[in-house]
């Protein structure tokens, strides 16, 4: 039976057996692609309408499946679906400044109201446009969907060109969001595995989102969140954090200050032996999410492996899928 | 008879194996060198690719691909030292795994038959 297939502003007509790989292809769409065995992941595209087949989600990090991500060349749908390639799915959608607050001497919170349906998982980020046509990415601290509004945090830098204009804007001041995207986030399931989120400056706000999300669904693992800092100045939600952990006996709330004193409620040394000191146990199961300075997450990523966490496990907000064909190992 | 591919577990052989493998590479300090400065998750696809055709599964590589893949780190000493140390590796993961000797002598066979593409010559 044909089902149709939609991309774009254009749709085909797939035959029997064929996969999405090989529609495209016939009909002149070039879809970066290798292996043709459902391995490389080169041909990583996401269905926007319609059910994606399982056997097409194999191998995918459990975020990618959730987000619909399917690979072409294993794609054989027996339904229409529309679909799209990595970071083409999200459109632009008119917003406006509906509340900001300081949460400590260099970072902003700010609260945008979007101005019609706008969901995301707590952890992925957007693009905010401003009037000027300034552009910066930022991560969901919160799940939209459910608060009505988005929480994101804004570090304050010097002659920034969007922090300076969060800064002085009034409420109400029109924006215009893009996006989600990434894969920094929770995935509804099993929720008995440990998770381990750890972020510098403003990736806590990613992480934040990400615990909030985890016990709404009622996550029964240990959640250990650490927020590295230079110093105690840099940390902030720290009474919410403790807050939080109060209520849920299985959250905990690591500040780490580099230059920090001993005896006091945080952590006196690096985020990233910290972070590998208190890793459970139980590695392969762990779920670890990192966020913030990139050579961070880069280098907590290398040790966490090494240490003993799947690949598929370890979730960070550089992380895009790979659009070049793996052309060597 | 199936296939080496098919004997080895095919794409989930691929996916148990490449952890380990990886693993195993970074910790190498004969070859580690050359992934210092390179993206994990993009680093796992590759090898992933890597994987399935050292297992004889399906795979679009080409001499010119090979050539072209590891020009730069030609460039930056790679040698046949370095061939040996992943075809080692490869081995001991093989083993790790459980599986027969004859089957990783074969996977050995298909990552030595690029061998001279990898090295440019």
């Amino acid at each position: 039976m044909a089902v149709r297939i939609s991309i774009g502003d254009t749709s085909f007509l797939s035959q029997d057996g064929e996969s999405l790989l090989d529609c495209l292809s016939r009909n002149g769409v070039s879809v970066p692609h290798s292996c043709r065995s459902g391995v490389c992941q080169s041909c990583l595209m996401q269905v926007t309408a319609g059910p994606a087949p399982e056997a097409a989600q194999i191998g995918l990090k459990p975020t990618l499946q959730q987000q619909k991500f399917v690979l072409a060349c294993q794609c054989k749908s027996d339904q229409d679906i529309s679909v799209a390639f990595p970071g083409a799915a999200g459109g632009d959608l008119p917003a406006v400044i509906a509340g900001k607050d300081r949460l400590n001497h260099n970072v902003l919170r700010l609260y945008l109201k979007p101005d019609g349906d706008f969901s995301c998982e707590p952890g992925q980020y957007l693009t905010l446009i401003n009037r000027d046509g300034v552009a910066r990415s930022y991560s969901v601290a919160n799940d939209p969907a459910r608060d009505g509004h988005i929480e994101l945090h804004i570090r304050l830098l010097k002659d920034g060109l969007m922090s300076g204009f969060i800064e002085k804007a009034g409420i109400g001041e029109p924006v215009t969001i893009r996006g989600p995207a990434g894969s920094c986030f929770y995935v509804r399931g099993d929720g008995a595995y440990p998770i381990v989120l750890a972020g510098t400056g403003t990736g806590l706000a990613p992480l934040y989102g990400v615990a909030r999300q985890a016990l709404a669904h009622g996550h029964t693992g240990e959640i250990r969140l650490l927020h590295g800092a230079l110093r105690e100045a840099d940390l902030y939600l720290v009474a919410e954090l403790q807050d939080l952990a109060l209520r849920h006996p299985n959250f905990h709330y690591i500040p780490c200050v580099l230059k920090g004193e001993a005896e006091r409620f945080y952590r006196a040394g690096n985020i990233e032996e910290i972070t590998m000191s208190i890793l459970p146990g139980d590695k392969s199961r762990t779920h670890l999410f990192l966020c913030g300075a990139p050579e961070f997450v880069t280098a907590l990523k290398r040790k966490a492996f090494l240490g003993g966490v799947a690949s598929k496990h370890i979730f960070s907000d550089a992380f895009l899928p790979t659009k070049s064909a793996p052309v060597a190992a | 008879m199936a296939s080496l591919y098919e004997r080895l577990g095919g794409a989930n052989a691929v996916n148990a194996a490449v952890d380990i493998f990886y693993r195993k590479v970074l910790a190498d300090d004969r070859v580690n060198g050359f992934f210092d400065d390179v993206d994990m998750d993009r680093q796992i696809a590759k090898q992933k690719g890597f994987l399935t055709m050292a297992f004889g599964g399906p795979n679009s590589y080409t001499g010119k691909s090979m050539r072209d893949g590891h020009k730069h780190l030609v460039a930056r000493g790679l040698n046949d030292a370095h061939v040996d140390a992943i075809i080692e590796i490869l081995g001991s993961t093989l083993s790790e795994l459980g599986v027969a000797a004859a089957d990783i002598a074969e996977v050995a066979a298909i990552a030595e038959s690029v061998r001279k593409d990898v090295l440019n010559r």
